[in-house]
C-alpha cells in the first residue's frame, strides 16, 4: 500500500516540477524581452525605417523588418495553403482505402517536418543559383513556403481525420464525386480546425531566421516588388544583438517583442476563429437570412390568400 | 414469393478483412418494394453486407469483396458503369444521423444540386416536397437556415432520411437506424418506412427482433457471416424450419 502512495506522490512532484519549468522558462523569456525591449519600443521604431546610421545607435525604425515579416509570412502560407489543402484532401478522400501508403506519406512528411529550416534555406540557394535569382522576397516566400507545407499538411491531416467515417459514407452514397465529398463536405465540416492549422504554419513562417538568412537577404528599404529582398524580424533581432551597442542591443529585444506580439495576436485569432460559438456570434449572414425568410413567408401567405379570394370570386 | 420481381440479387457473395472471411456465400434476392430486414446479433457481417450493396466497401483499405450482386441486370461489383451514379440509384440511412454541414435547406438541396438542379425555385419546391413527405416540414419551416445539427436527433435521422431520397433511389438501405434513436422517434422512422414501402425497395439491418416484426416483409436471418434461414415474414416468424432460428426467435422474444 504504501509503496502505491510513495509511486503517487513521486509522479505528482515530477509532473508539478516540469509544469512549473515550462510556465517558469516562459515568464523568464517574456520577462527578459519585456524589461530590455518595452523602454526601447516607441512610436518611432514601429512607424519608421532605418535611418542613416541607425545600427550606430542614431534615429529610425524596423518597419521596414516589420513589413517584410508579414509579407513574406502572409505570402509563404498562402503558397503553402494552396498546396496543403488539396494533398491533405487527397490523402483523405482520395486515398482513404490505402491504409499502408498513406502512413508511409505521413512518415515522409513528418520526416520533412523534422529538417532544420537551414537546410530548407540552403536548399533554396541551390534553386535560387540554378535560376539566377538574387535574395529576394520571392525566393524567400518560395523558401518559407516549402518549408511550412510538411507542418500544414499533416496539421490539416490531423483535423480532417476528426470527420467521422459515417460522414463520407453518406456523401459518397448520395451521388457525390471525390471532389465533391473532398471540398463541399470534408472541408465545410473543418473549417475552424483547418483555420488553425493555418495560424500555426504562420507562426512558424514568421517566426524562422535560418531559412531566409541566404534567400531574402535584407535591406533598410520597404519592398516594393517580388524580386526585392527584403527584411524580416527574425534577422532583425539577429543583426542588431550582434551589435556590440547596448543601445542597439536593446532595439533587438524591441524588435523580438513586436514578433511575439504579432504572433500573440494571430494565436488569439486563431483561437476565436477555431471555436464554433464565437463564429456564430459573428454570423450576420444568418441573422439577415432569417429577416428574409419572415417576410418572404408573408408575401407567400398573401399571395395564398389572394389566389383563394381570386377563385372565389370566378 | 413468386409472383413479386427482384430488385437485386445477390450470388454468392464472398467479403474477406485481411484473413478473416467475414461474409461466406450469400446468396439473396431481395423483392422490389418490399422491406427486406437482415437480423442477426452484432457482429454477424450485417452491415459490411449492406455495404456491399452500394460499394462503401470501396472505402476500406485490406477489404475483399468476390461474387455477383445484380441490379436491373447488371452486377455492379464489376461494372464499367461509374460508381457515383450506382450509388446514387440508393439512398442511405446509418447508423448515426451524420447531417452535412450546411443547413437543413442545404442538407436536402444538396444531393439535387449536385445530380446539376440549380435552379431556386425548382430547388425549393423540392425541398419542401421531401420534408412533407418525412413530417418534418411543419417542424422546421421556419428554420430552414439553421444548421442541421440544431435538430434533434430524431429530426436529423429523419432529415437524412429525406436526404437519402431526394438523389431519387429505387433503393433505400438502411443500417440500423433507430439504434440511436427514443422509441417515439423510432417509431416515426418505422412509420416512414412502411409509407415509403410502395416507392421503393427497402433493405433494412436490425439487432432488433420486434422492429423486424413489425416491418418485414422478407427476413434473412444471419449468424457468423452465413445465412441461417431466409423466406417471408410470415413463414420465418410463425414457422422457422432451422433449429438456430427457433433459438434466436425463443432467445429474444420473451
Amino acid at each position: 500500500m504504501m509503496t502505491k502512495k510513495t509511486e503517487e506522490n513521486i509522479f505528482k512532484v515530477l509532473m508539478v516540477l516540469s509544469t512549473s519549468i515550462i510556465i517558469c522558462g516562459f515568464l523568464l523569456i517574456m520577462g527578459s524581452v519585456l524589461i530590455k525591449g518595452l523602454p526601447t519600443l516607441s512610436i518611432e521604431m514601429l512607424t519608421e525605417v532605418p535611418q542613416g546610421g541607425y545600427y550606430f545607435g542614431k534615429g529610425g525604425g524596423i518597419l521596414n523588418a516589420i513589413v517584410g515579416s508579414l509579407y513574406l509570412s502572409l505570402g509563404a502560407t498562402f503558397l503553402a495553403f494552396i498546396v496543403a489543402l488539396p494533398v491533405s484532401l487527397f490523402m483523405n478522400v482520395y486515398l482513404i482505402n490505402k491504409n499502408k501508403l498513406l502512413n508511409v506519406i505521413r512518415y515522409l512528411l513528418d520526416l520533412l517536418w523534422g529538417v532544420p529550416s537551414i537546410v530548407y534555406g540552403a536548399f533554396g540557394f541551390i534553386i535560387m543559383v540554378y535560376f539566377g535569382l538574387r535574395t529576394s522576397l520571392l525566393a524567400g516566400i518560395i523558401t518559407v513556403a516549402l518549408f511550412v507545407i510538411p507542418i500544414m499538411i499533416r496539421a490539416m491531416d490531423e483535423v480532417f481525420k476528426t470527420v467521422p467515417r459515417g460522414l463520407i459514407e453518406v456523401a459518397f452514397s448520395l451521388g457525390s464525386t471525390k471532389s465533391e465529398t473532398a471540398f463541399k463536405v470534408f472541408f465545410k465540416q473543418v473549417i475552424p480546425s483547418v483555420v488553425t492549422a493555418v495560424l500555426l504554419s504562420f507562426g512558424r513562417a514568421i517566426g524562422d531566421a535560418a531559412s531566409i538568412l541566404f534567400t531574402t537577404g535584407y535591406t533598410d528599404s520597404i519592398p516594393t516588388s517580388l524580386l526585392e529582398p527584403t527584411a524580416t524580424l527574425p534577422l532583425a533581432v539577429f543583426f542588431q544583438l550582434s551589435s556590440p551597442i547596448p543601445e542597439v542591443q536593446n532595439r533587438a529585444y524591441a524588435s523580438a517583442l513586436v514578433l511575439i506580439l504579432i504572433i500573440l495576436i494571430i494565436s488569439l485569432l486563431a483561437r476565436i476563429i477555431s471555436n464554433k460559438n464565437n463564429l456564430k456570434k459573428f454570423n450576420i449572414k444568418n441573422a439577415v437570412n432569417k429577416r428574409f425568410i419572415y417576410y418572404k413567408n408573408i408575401r407567400n401567405n398573401y399571395n395564398l390568400s389572394y389566389k383563394k379570394r381570386r377563385k372565389s370570386q370566378q | 414469393m413468386k409472383a413479386t420481381e427482384t430488385e437485386i440479387k445477390i450470388n454468392n457473395l464472398n467479403v474477406f478483412h485481411g484473413n478473416h472471411h467475414t461474409l461466406k456465400n450469400i446468396n439473396i434476392e431481395i423483392p422490389k418494394q418490399k422491406i427486406t430486414v437482415i437480423l442477426g446479433s452484432s457482429g454477424c457481417g450485417k452491415t459490411t453486407l449492406l455495404k456491399c450493396l452500394n460499394r462503401l466497401t470501396d472505402l476500406y483499405s485490406n477489404i475483399k469483396v468476390n461474387g455477383e450482386i445484380i441490379i436491373n441486370g447488371e452486377d455492379i461489383l464489376h461494372s464499367k458503369e461509374d460508381i457515383t451514379n450506382i450509388r446514387r440509384k440508393m439512398g442511405l440511412l446509418s447508423q448515426m444521423p451524420y447531417p452535412l454541414p450546411m443547413n437543413i435547406y442545404n442538407n436536402i438541396a444538396y444531393g439535387l444540386k449536385i445530380s446539376g438542379r440549380k435552379k431556386k425555385k425548382y430547388l425549393n419546391k423540392r425541398v419542401e416536397y421531401y420534408l412533407k413527405q418525412i413530417n418534418l416540414w411543419e417542424e422546421v419551416k421556419d428554420r430552414l437556415k439553421d444548421p442541421a445539427s440544431s435538430l434533434s436527433l430524431g429530426q436529423q435521422q429523419r432529415l437524412c432520411l429525406a436526404r437519402g431520397l431526394t438523389v431519387d433511389p429505387n433503393i433505400i438501405l438502411a443500417d440500423e437506424p433507430t439504434s440511436a434513436l427514443d422509441p417515439v422517434s423510432s417509431n416515426a422512422i418505422e412509420e416512414l418506412f412502411l409509407n415509403l414501402k410502395q416507392h421503393y425497395t427497402t433493405v433494412l439491418v436490425t439487432h432488433t427482433l420486434r422492429q423486424a416484426k413489425r416491418i418485414a416483409d422478407y427476413v434473412v436471418f444471419m449468424y457468423l457471416g452465413e445465412i441461417i434461414e431466409q423466406g417471408p415474414a410470415d413463414e420465418f416468424f410463425n414457422n422457422p424450419k432451422m433449429e438456430k432460428t427457433k433459438s434466436y426467435l425463443r432467445g429474444t422474444s420473451n
